[in-house]
């Protein structure tokens, strides 16, 4: 029953193995999270729709190489981001920074929605001031 | 009439946004270096390791800074256009050999020429990714200032030189 469990447990950790990302994982489990959410969140720049956390091409393995050194040295999340943005602009973060030239992108969703709003707005009004009859004739030619 | 006028501006106003997107490559990037000054470093030389590469060598004439590698098959396309360009003395090239192998390295040179001053050997990928470099080749052209004026990813070649590298060279010095 014993070798059953570990030969379980083995098994059951294998399954790490087929991760992406080979490097040992940090000692401290907080920092490692970090790590992983750092990691997920920075598009890998060479194969544009995955992030590096998902890439295997090796400049990701670099990016997530310099992402742990930096943490390891005690950086924060915004120094890792910053040191991302430098060398490869905005576009490297999954999640841009509210910034001058991003802030488009944060608040396009509120003006489309504002936009559409008005527009419903504007056709239920006018629709509304219509005369009844109009509806009515309508319902009877369709009859 | 006056219930085609909003949907006419919308669309005046959409076409060319549209337009434009059909015609720009979205994977190409651009370099947030534009303008500033190059990134520093100092790299061990390729062919003589006591030697050094560094941002120092950039300053006094206009430059150009290349990011090669032997496992990268761009470059092979461009090298012979870079052997040209160097054997014409029309700019210095420096080249940072990115990721690579030394011996490899050294035997790449060695069969199809070394146009570079001098290459940086970039082991750990570290100066290349200091660039900004996301595949490569890439070419930087960089001014007697040490700021960067212009990148090209990809492999370099006459109509891209005619096109985007010498107008950007125009009214500097070049040995």
């Amino acid at each position: 029953m014993k070798r059953l469990c570990v030969l379980l447990g083995v098994t059951l950790l294998a399954t790490q193995a087929l991760a992406i990302d080979s490097g040992k994982a940090f000692d401290d489990p907080v920092l490692q999270a970090r790590y992983e959410k750092l990691i997920s969140e920075v598009r890998c720049l060479q194969c544009q729709n995955q992030s590096i956390k998902d890439s295997n091409v090796l400049l990701a393995a670099d990016l997530r190489r310099e992402i742990r050194r930096m943490l390891a040295e005690g950086k924060t999340d915004a120094d890792v981001a910053d040191f991302l943005v430098t060398r490869y602009g905005e576009f490297a973060l999954y999640r841009p920074r509210t910034s001058g030239k991003t802030l488009i992108l944060w608040i396009a969703p509120f003006l489309m929605i504002l936009f559409g709003g008005f527009a419903i707005f504007r056709v239920l009004r006018h629709r509304m001031s219509l005369p009844i009859a109009d509806g009515a004739v309508d319902e009877g030619q369709s009859q | 009439m006056n219930r085609y006028i909003l949907p006419l501006i919308a669309a005046v106003f959409l076409i060319p946004i549209l337009i434009l997107g059909l015609n720009t490559d979205p994977s190409e990037l651009p370099s947030p270096y534009i303008g500033k000054a190059a990134p520093e470093f100092e790299l061990p030389g390729l062919k003589d390791p006591s030697m050094t590469v560094s941002t120092a060598d950039l300053k006094g004439r206009m430059t150009l800074v290349n990011i090669w590698a032997t496992w990268c098959v761009g470059c092979r396309t461009e090298h012979q256009f870079l052997v040209q360009l160097a054997n014409q003395g029309t700019i210095p090239i420096y080249g940072i050999n990115w990721r690579d192998s030394r011996e490899q390295a050294l035997r790449w040179l060695a069969q199809l020429g070394d146009p570079y001053v001098a290459s940086g050997f970039d082991a750990d990928a570290r100066v290349g990714i200091d660039w900004g470099a996301y595949g490569a080749p890439e070419t930087f052209l960089v001014n007697p200032d040490g700021i960067v004026l212009y990148r090209f990813t990809g492999p370099l070649n006459h109509v891209v030189w005619q096109q985007e590298f010498l107008p950007r060279m125009s009214g500097v010095a070049v040995p």
